[in-house]
């Protein structure tokens, strides 16, 4: 039996679910060697502002339990510099891309998403509210309703291209943030962007991170991660694009199974370059045992009945 | 072409209470090696902790039939994983991931070789070594530790006919006191027709004097920069050094792309931890 692994985000249509999380596969061509882009359902690329950006000193990654900090603090060689040098060769290599932005105000994001309207190749703009570990814009935007909603909005208003705002889990009520995303127009929404956290060496008494401050990411967080998805599932009528966390198949289809279409694979990466055609055979695996014939049906299929508990004494 | 092995564990032979050597079976990854390159490693740990380390490749191994076999790792214990690295036994499985970064440039026949190394800096040094003895190259080792029983492997380096300058903070072995020591002896008493090529690999702080003192006398030293990773391909962007570029901008350079060898004149020092 062959299974159907294609999913629909909005008009974006990919060949499999699996995406590469922003932050976590440079912007692709790194990658090349490794892995046959184009076998990925999409990459989305290193977040993106207008101009070049230095990012934090070293250190900029610490590991903690089952997961990792980091303040890369957004390193990047702006918009422009990535449609000139990184987007022909992804375009040749046939992936697909999703360009993760970012702006210190509003009038970035739209600035960035207009610059790339015009540019070929763009399956997508990931809107990235939600970064944990910078000072200006970011999560700032994610972490309020209304600047959720003008992002989106300014952003909808340049641009024909699917947006995909990124929510950040620092939220209490992160269903909220969705529905505002939807409200203001967005395609679909991504989440989770990292959990803001903090480590100390006791020995020196300083922060392990240059910037004090980072974002957790990998196993630790996935259980939280996919409570935010399934909360955000029952709130909105968008695709959503799960992660956090994902390392096994059966992570990744927890995702699916509370409402995500697809899923985005970041820390997972580092620890295993190698990592995709695994997750790909082992979600083949699963609806073939399970006799699905697409991953779409599997899509938002929580069992959520109550079940009769009976028994007999005996 | 890179390559990940579920490399099996040939031997682990314990150097002293803190080092080891550990030989993985890996001939993809061997094959391939050049000096001065490196490998993303993780023993069988689960997700504590979660991510590879890098290490140089200590040694390209080769079986009974001299063929190319694997590789080896000079381990130090400091923490979690190069922990468990001592602790591993013949036939233990550990993932590794290369050969990655870019490789030492090789010195030419008409110059002499020098390797300046510090403790487990020593571990991109042997396969350096190997091929300079092939192109039949002068070279010594300016080998420094805290004392002797931290100076491995000098009975194979000479066998290498390597010239050796040992050095040890108590004294135990070699020069008393740092390396920086005979190599600045050594760097008065070259003639000035000869050419020379450096390199330096081990603490921070090392390699920075090791670049002021050759630059003092107008040579460039290759050093070895090691950096947190998160994964050794370019996707993280955290093993980054600031880097002066011609003109003077400095920006952050991944080091397992353009790195881990860098000129160390080019490297601002004051930005790297130390
Ligand atoms: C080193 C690193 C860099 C990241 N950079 C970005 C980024 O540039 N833009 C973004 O939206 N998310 C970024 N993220 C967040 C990831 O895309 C992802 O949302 C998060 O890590 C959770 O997924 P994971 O547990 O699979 O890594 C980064 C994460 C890491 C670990």
């Amino acid at each position: 039996m062959s299974v159907d692994l294609s999913v629909n985000i909005g008009s974006l249509k990919l060949a499999n679910p699996l995406i590469a999380a922003s932050g976590c596969f440079g912007y692709g061509v790194e990658y090349a060697e490794a892995v046959d882009l184009s076998t990925l359902g999409a990459i989305a690329v290193k977040g993106l502002f207008l101009e070049e950006r230095a990012g934090h000193p070293p250190a900029r990654i610490v590991e903690t339990p089952g997961g990792m900090l980091n303040a890369i603090g957004l390193q990047g060689i702006g918009v422009r510099r990535f449609v000139a040098e990184k987007l022909p060769p992804l375009r040749e290599q046939a992936a697909v891309v999703i360009v993760n932005i970012c702006g210190s105000t509003i009038e970035e994001y739209a600035e960035i998403a207009r610059i790339l309207d015009d540019s070929d190749g763009i399956g997508a703009i990931e809107l990235n509210i939600s970064c944990p570990n910078i000072k200006k814009g970011g999560m700032l935007f994610g972490c309020s309703l209304k600047g959720t909603h003008e992002v989106v909005s300014a952003v909808r208003n340049v641009t024909r291209l699917p947006i995909i705002p990124k929510l950040t889990p620092n939220v209490n009520d992160v269903a909220s943030f969705a529905v505002a995303a939807s409200e203001a127009g967005a395609d679909a929404i991504s989440l989770v962007n990292t959990f803001l956290a903090m480590a100390v060496d006791v020995e020196t008494r300083r922060p392990k991170l240059s910037n004090v401050v980072g974002g957790l990411s990998g196993p630790a967080i996935r259980p939280i991660a996919v409570r935010m998805v399934h909360e955000c599932y029952q709130a909105v009528n968008l695709p959503i694009i799960g992660m956090g966390g994902i390392m096994t198949p059966d992570d990744a289809l927890e995702f699916v199974i509370v409402g995500a279409s697809a899923v985005q694979i970041g820390t997972a990466n580092f620890v295993d370059p190698f990592i995709w055609n695994k997750l790909l055979q082992g979600l083949t695996e699963y609806l073939e045992r399970h006799q699905l014939e697409a991953v779409s049906g599997l899509v938002g299929s929580l069992d959520l009945t109550v079940r009769e508990t009976t028994w007999t004494n005996s | 072409m890179l390559t990940d092995v579920d490399a099996v564990v040939l031997s682990n032979s314990i150097l002293s209470p803190a080092y080891n050597v550990l030989s993985l079976a890996a001939p993809q990854i061997a094959s391939r090696a050049l000096p001065g390159q490196f490998v993303m490693v993780k023993p069988d740990c689960g997700n504590d902790p979660l991510l590879r380390r890098p290490f140089s490749i200590f040694e390209v191994l080769r079986d009974d039939n001299h063929q190319i076999s694997g590789i080896s790792l000079l381990n130090k214990q400091v923490g979690v994983t190069t922990s468990t690295l001592f602790g591993l036994t013949a036939g233990d499985n550990v993932r590794c991931l290369g050969p990655l970064g870019r490789p030492f440039s090789m010195a030419k026949r008409s110059e002499k070789a020098w390797m300046v190394a510090g403790g487990v800096g020593l571990a991109p040094f042997y396969t350096l070594a190997v091929a300079l003895q092939s192109q039949q190259i002068d070279s010594t080792l300016f080998y420094g530790g805290q004392s002797s029983r931290d100076l491995f492997y000098v009975e194979a380096f000479r066998q290498l006919r390597v010239n050796l300058e040992l050095t040890t903070d108590d004294g135990s072995l070699g020069h008393h006191g740092q390396v920086t020591g005979p190599l600045e002896r050594s760097l008065h008493e070259l003639k000035p027709t000869t050419s020379l090529r450096i390199y330096a690999c081990g603490p921070t702080p090392m390699m920075r004097a090791v670049t002021k003192l050759a630059s003092a006398h107008g040579h460039d030293v290759e050093v070895s920069l090691e950096q947190i990773m998160g994964c050794g391909l370019g996707g993280c962007y955290s093993c980054v050094v600031p880097i002066r570029h011609e003109g003077g901008s400095v920006n952050f350079v991944r080091s397992c792309l353009d790195g881990p060898i860098f000129n160390g004149r080019d490297v601002v020092w004051d930005g790297l931890e130390q």
